[in-house]
């Protein structure tokens, strides 16, 4: 029978805390990168131009039908030989998971631009409005609402993807458990305490975004 | 042509593929005209009826509102989006579905095209909004969003909302089409009342005893073409054409209105 011993890891808690803040960091960085391309890479395929549009989808197939694993490598040690770009482990990491998120989130907010009534960007041009004014003022507030679930989904995919940034040894949790493990000779006490350390940060925030929706759809 | 036209439309064509909707139109709508638009569906009625405020752009022809003048066709090149927004801001569209904006109040619906597109100061047109809910008999449900509202109320925010813009001519998509019928009554009202006041307007519709009672002039059309064209009552009590005749014989074409007691 094995013997938990879940008191030796205090002694690693420094290391802990700080791979949690490289991890959370991290998070933030890349969800706030992964909008904005999903964005541009949303209004790219929505575009009335054929170049935009191409562009578009080949960025988001591009980053959406390779492993995420195989891009972190590739923008480390494939761009650095191929075209000269020399990166640091944490700007290769950030940006190929600022991509590969951005993929999935311009699909998310495409199909939730494209889900509005068509009927609604009528009503907008009938008034006067042009498209951009359409977009921001009528089309945009609703099809957000319905995007939330989706992007929340999606975010918090991309904030256990970050625990794959340990293969460039950027000291994230799951980098500074497998020195604590190795150092310790108790991985099964230490990676019990990453789950439980993930999950203690998600679960609380699915709790507050499904509340957010509910008070959202007060107003449908 | 004469200027006392306020529209005026010229061999218009449209096609969407290898679908003609529109054949060769000719319109003219007088200065406080009110043309009522029949036809049986698929006749390309709304279709015309979104060529005059280029919702839909046409393949070929003139249109004319005001002073306000497109020609498409060969070696013409198509208006911008700011100026076609620009144009659209004069004219006034209620559509079938209503089309309100559900993530707004009534009174904000009625606001947003003097805000977001005229500039206005936001009490004046807070002020202008409230007069026109008023107007159509809405003016306690301002703070009430769409989803509260029956269909007739929706409609008349609808044109609430056409009208705080204050166009020049109002074009009506089978405004009472999608109502249940002891609703259509109070939509009908609004309009009557707006075609006593002189407003200009292009109503598509399938109420043959509204449009003989409140339209000055009726066109009938058919798969693409005007198939008859004259004053209201005369088109509908002694139509000449074949086609007309069997379309309006599905229709009571004379007798009351639906009651409007449903106005509060």
């Amino acid at each position: 029978m094995y013997q938990w011993d879940f008191g030796i890891l205090w002694s690693y808690r420094w290391l802990f805390l700080n791979g949690l803040g490289v991890t959370v960091g991290f998070t933030i960085v890349i969800v706030v990168c992964g909008l904005l391309f999903g964005l541009l890479g949303a209004f790219g395929s929505l575009s009335r131009f054929r170049t935009l549009r191409l562009g578009a989808l080949a960025f988001i197939e591009v980053f959406r039908c390779t492993p995420i694993l195989v891009q972190l490598i590739w923008f480390y040690y494939a761009l650095p030989i191929l075209a000269g770009v020399e990166m640091t482990p944490i700007t290769a990491s950030a940006l190929a998971l600022s991509l590969y998120g951005g993929s999935f989130y311009s699909e998310i907010i495409r199909g939730g631009i494209v889900s509005i009534d068509r009927g609604q960007s009528e009503a907008g041009a009938a008034l006067g409005m042009t498209p951009s004014q359409t977009m921001r003022r009528i089309v945009l507030p609703q099809a957000i609402k319905r995007m939330i679930p989706a992007l929340m989904n999606q975010s918090i995919i991309q904030f256990k993807n970050t625990s794959l940034v340990s293969v460039l040894a950027v000291p994230d949790l799951v980098y500074q458990s497998q020195v604590a493990a190795h150092d310790s000779y108790r991985p099964l006490e230490t990676y019990t305490a990453v789950a439980v350390a993930y999950a203690a940060i998600l679960i609380p925030l699915t709790i507050i975004v499904r509340r957010g929706e509910k008070r959202l759809a007060v107003s449908e | 042509m004469s200027e006392t036209q306020k529209i005026e439309i010229r061999s218009l064509r449209k096609s969407f593929g290898s679908n003609e909707v529109l054949k060769n139109i000719n319109l003219d709508v007088a200065k406080g005209g009110v043309v009522a638009l029949i036809g049986p569906s698929g006749s390309g009625k709304s279709t015309l009826l979104r060529c005059i405020n280029l919702l839909v752009v046409p393949d070929g022809g003139n249109v004319r509102v005001g002073d306000t003048r497109f020609a498409f066709g060969d070696g013409s090149k198509l208006p911008d989006v700011k100026t076609l927004a620009a144009f659209r801001a004069t004219t006034g569209m209620v559509f079938q579905h209503f089309n309100l904006f559900p993530h707004m109040t009534t009174l904000q619906n009625v606001m947003e095209g003097p805000v977001t597109v005229r500039r206005m100061a936001k009490t004046n047109a807070e002020t202008l909004a409230r007069a026109q809910l008023a107007k159509v008999g809405l003016a306690e449900k301002a703070d009430q969003y769409p989803a509260t509202l029956s269909g007739g109320q929706k409609q008349r925010v609808a044109i609430a909302r056409a009208l705080a813009m204050e166009p020049d001519v109002m074009l009506f998509d089978e405004a009472t089409s999608a109502l249940d019928p002891e609703l259509v009554g109070e939509v009908l009202n609004v309009i009557q009342q707006l075609a006593s006041e002189g407003m200009t307007m292009v109503i598509v519709t399938h109420e043959i005893a509204f449009a003989r009672e409140v339209a000055n002039r009726l066109i009938f059309m058919r798969d693409g073409i005007v198939v008859e064209e004259g004053p209201a009552r005369q088109v509908i009590d002694n139509p000449q054409e074949a086609a007309t005749r069997a379309f309006l014989s599905h229709f009571h074409r004379t007798g009351a209105l639906p009651p409007a007691n449903a106005v509060p």
